[in-house]
């Protein structure tokens, strides 16, 4: 039949869906997909959110997720038409011939379990090797994979390892079996760039060293570029590019998947000097009942109509900080001047002036947003309670925010549930203009998004700064973003500024040992990137 | 308009039956509610549909009256729990720290105590009559909506949105009953549906025991009392009313689930 090992062809997969008040429809999720993977290659799946490519890499173990159907079209793996395997035979298959990483770690394993307990069970179930063996093999995977002490860590709970350590678990998990096909879905998105290399370089050994093949799935071009042999870009649920990894990064045919590699490319220019019109001073914080300072003598101005990113990882500090400039979390020492002036501490004692004049954007657009309201009650909110406006007056405004946003007419009556997520990141931008503020906290607000949305969405608070004088302090952990639209930077590693300055400057060397970590974890949208960042750690480390 | 599920449809028929013959007793009922045209316990026929009653009173008259007492007390009572327990519980919620601690352990207090031998300690002290009565189901009943009003509020307050309407500087009027009460509308409905049917039990239980609506006012729980001795004889009478009581409360609930489902879509055009 077949000398690939996974085989698709021509993949048709359907759900139903259920609109309320309306009957039920079919709709076509995945339509016309058909690819090859060979022996111990890797095939990475990219596309955006909604692209179809889980649901393409869960039918390779013929799963749909959700009341998803797969109604047209063969997958073959090893030759067999797993679409006809009947569930006896797809209980052979998965877990033994095919295995999967998911997304996040920490909600796919149970907690009330040892860890090796949960590596070893679908090997065992499938009576592939003696406990005695499978703990071995896990043994050895742990070693390979780079985990701390491997032979202890599978006594272990869930919760006692960090995030990346569980995510590589859970890889040795889908290795133990000795699969011929492995389905990585986002294996690293949820993690740390400082994290996810060591991640991905597990990943990858781990893939070279035991012949396994791969199906890698995310949304980003630059991390599969590390990994994968040939990549196929998914939009919409069709295939919209097929080829060699050195032909899609380097040679792309189709304008989108030019745009998937030409993302991030904002050219903005670093602005310098002018008044600090919000001052952070010698600010310690720490959460109520607790003993741990979160944040330590940390100082910052940013500058009038001027972009300050804050950047670290998850747990360096920087959304608390949003917390006390906001007077969410009053510090215990330090303060906030707000145009020459000490804003009190507590946001409850400043005045409507004062809150009206800082305003904040968050991460999830979907919780930001009242589900009841209208897109027009939440813009119109604030003219109406900041600047009393009503009726026709407030409706003009609301309509002219809107097409700041470019959004356009037609979305005023409409609830949040009925946009997408690019939309209602708009709309949370429009909300906060509304107040005509001079400071704008944006705290991670791209990177629940799409690379191309984000794009959108960054290229549009680039333009309303330029138009409306307004300043950004703007929170991410992600340094392209970073580039892309700062004019200085803070690096904050563990409550502290470990680095201060304009974009130019922080970004280049010499560097302190975290900026150098962290800058040097950026997957960059060329081959052998990893190997070569890898390489150059080795050699500093053997050199010390 | 948009299909109506048969379920709903049979709900809302049986509730709509019950609620008319309520409001509409004095055009619909045969006779009066304490006027006397029989023997005891007549079987059913073409003058006295359900038959009369223990002293000779139409029992399908009886019915209908009592239904107009017992749907507006339990009804007053459970609008009055769910104004104050909602109230109080997304004002807990909010504010938080003492004044959450405060209020949710006096009504862990009240709770502590059965509802049934509460409300007969306080009704045999105060003079029994409709407004007392509507005031002790509804207070004590209130403690339950609290207990559910908070525990949704206090998911809801840690969404971004209640935080971005709390930077903008709203009073605790607006984040209440604006970023809030839409938002925890859907279980508190499915909850009304079910306190409804507990505050017509209660009430029927209450007249039962006698500390309820007094004769000769007709109620479901006191008709029950009046003619549980015929039982005894093989007479049904005692039994029409449990099955009102049933049925009613399988209808509403049938309409609270509907409606649940109408309000839970986040999309345009609910209602």
């Amino acid at each position: 039949m077949s000398s690939s090992l996974l085989e698709v062809r021509d993949l048709k997969i359907e759900a139903t869906a259920y609109p309320p008040g309306e009957a039920p429809r079919d709709i076509t999720i995945v339509e016309g997909v058909s690819f090859k993977v060979e022996k111990g290659k890797v095939l990475g799946l990219i596309g955006e959110s909604g692209a179809g490519k889980s649901t393409i890499g869960l039918s390779s173990m013929a799963y749909g997720r959700g009341g998803v159907r797969i109604t047209g079209g063969e997958v073959f793996v090893n030759g067999n038409d797993i679409l006809k395997a009947g569930p006896a035979g797809l209980r052979a298959l998965r877990g033994h011939e095919v295995t999967y990483v998911a997304q996040s770690a920490a909600a796919a394993f149970n907690p009330a379990k040892k860890l090796m307990e949960q590596v070893i069970e679908t090997t065992l179930h499938h009576g592939l090797m003696t406990r005695a063996e499978a703990e071995e093999r896990a043994v050895s995977l742990f070693a390979r994979l780079g985990l701390p002490k491997p032979e202890s860590i599978g006594n272990r709970y869930p919760h006692q390892v960090s995030g990346g350590q569980l995510q590589r678990v859970m890889t040795a998990m889908a290795l133990c079996p000795k699969p011929d096909l492995v389905v990585f879905d986002e294996p690293t998105t949820a993690l740390d760039v400082t994290t996810q290399i060591e991640v991905l370089a597990a990943i990858k050994e781990a893939i070279a060293d035991t012949g396994v093949a791969a199906l890698y799935i995310t949304h980003d071009l630059a991390v599969v570029a590390q990994v994968a042999d040939h990549i196929l870009v998914l939009q919409g649920g069709q295939m919209i590019e097929y080829g060699t990894i050195d032909h899609i990064i380097n040679s792309p045919s189709e304008p989108y998947t030019q745009a998937l590699v030409s993302v991030r490319s904002i050219n903005h220019h670093e602005k310098s000097g002018g008044a600090p019109v919000l001052s952070v001073r010698d600010v310690t914080a720490r959460y109520r009942g607790t003993k741990f300072d979160v944040l330590k003598n940390i100082t910052l101005d940013l500058p009038e109509a001027q972009t300050l990113a804050i950047v670290g990882e998850s747990g360096s500090g920087k959304s608390t900080l949003a917390r006390v400039i906001t007077g969410l979390l009053p510090p215990s020492s330090g303060e906030i001047t707000f145009d020459g002036r000490v804003l009190p501490a507590d946001f409850e004692a400043r005045t409507r002036d004062d809150l009206r004049e800082v305003q904040m954007i968050y991460q999830m657009a979907d919780v930001a947003m009242n589900p009841r309201q209208t897109v027009g009650t939440i813009i119109g909110r604030p003219l109406e309670f900041y600047f009393g406006l009503r009726g026709d007056a407030k409706k003009q405004r609301v309509q002219e925010l809107l097409d700041e946003i470019e959004m356009g007419e037609g979305y005023i009556h409409r609830y949040p549930a009925e946009l997408s997520g690019g939309q209602k990141q708009r709309v949370c931008i429009a909300r906060a203009l509304a107040a005509k503020p001079k400071v704008i906290i944006c705290d991670e607000v791209t990177s629940a998004l799409d690379p191309l949305v984000a794009d959108g969405i960054l290229k549009l608070l680039l333009d309303l700064q330029k138009r409306e004088n307004v300043a950004y302090l703007f929170i991410t952990h992600d340094l392209a973003t970073v580039r892309a639209i700062a004019d200085s930077i803070a690096v904050m590693y563990q409550g502290r500024v470990v680095r201060y300055g304009g974009k130019t400057e922080v970004l280049s060397p010499p560097f302190d040992d975290y900026t150098d970590l962290l800058l040097s974890s950026v997957p960059e949208m060329e081959l052998g990137w990893l190997e070569r960042t890898i390489a150059n750690r080795k050699m500093a480390a053997a050199g010390n | 308009m948009t299909r109506i599920p048969l379920a709903a449809l049979i709900g809302l028929f049986f509730t709509g039956l019950y609620f008319g013959a309520a409001v509409f007793a004095g055009w619909i009922a045969p006779y009066g509610m304490a006027e006397i045209v029989g023997d005891s316990w007549e079987p059913a026929s073409a003058a006295h549909w359900l038959g009369t009653d223990s002293i000779g009173r139409d029992l399908l008259s009886r019915m209908i009256w009592g239904g107009q007492t017992t749907i507006f007390v339990a009804a007053a009572a459970t609008m009055l729990s769910f104004g104050m327990g909602s109230i109080l519980g997304f004002f807990a919620a909010v504010k938080g720290g003492w004044v959450d601690q405060l209020l949710s352990r006096l009504v862990d207090l009240m709770m502590s105590i059965p509802s049934l031998i509460s409300a007969l300690v306080v009704l045999s002290v105060l003079p029994v009559s409709l407004p007392v009565l509507i005031i002790v189901m509804g207070v004590l009943d209130s403690t339950r909506v609290f207990r559910l009003s908070r525990a949704v509020a206090v998911d809801i307050t840690v969404m971004d949105y209640v935080e971005a309407a709390r930077l903008r500087g709203e009073k605790q009027l607006w984040i209440i009953f604006r970023e809030i009460l839409p938002n925890a509308l859907s279980p508190l409905v499915a909850e009304m549906g079910l306190r409804f049917i507990f505050a017509v039990l209660f009430i029927s239980t209450l007249s039962f025991l006698g500390l309820g609506v007094q004769p000769p006012l007709a109620d479901w729980g006191g008709i029950v009392k009046e003619n549980k001795e015929g039982i005894v004889y093989g007479i049904s009478a005692a039994l029409i009313p449990a099955f009102a009581i049933a049925s009613l409360a399988i209808s509403v609930n049938l309409v609270a689930d509907w409606v649940l489902n109408r309000t839970t879509s986040l999309k345009g055009g609910r209602g």
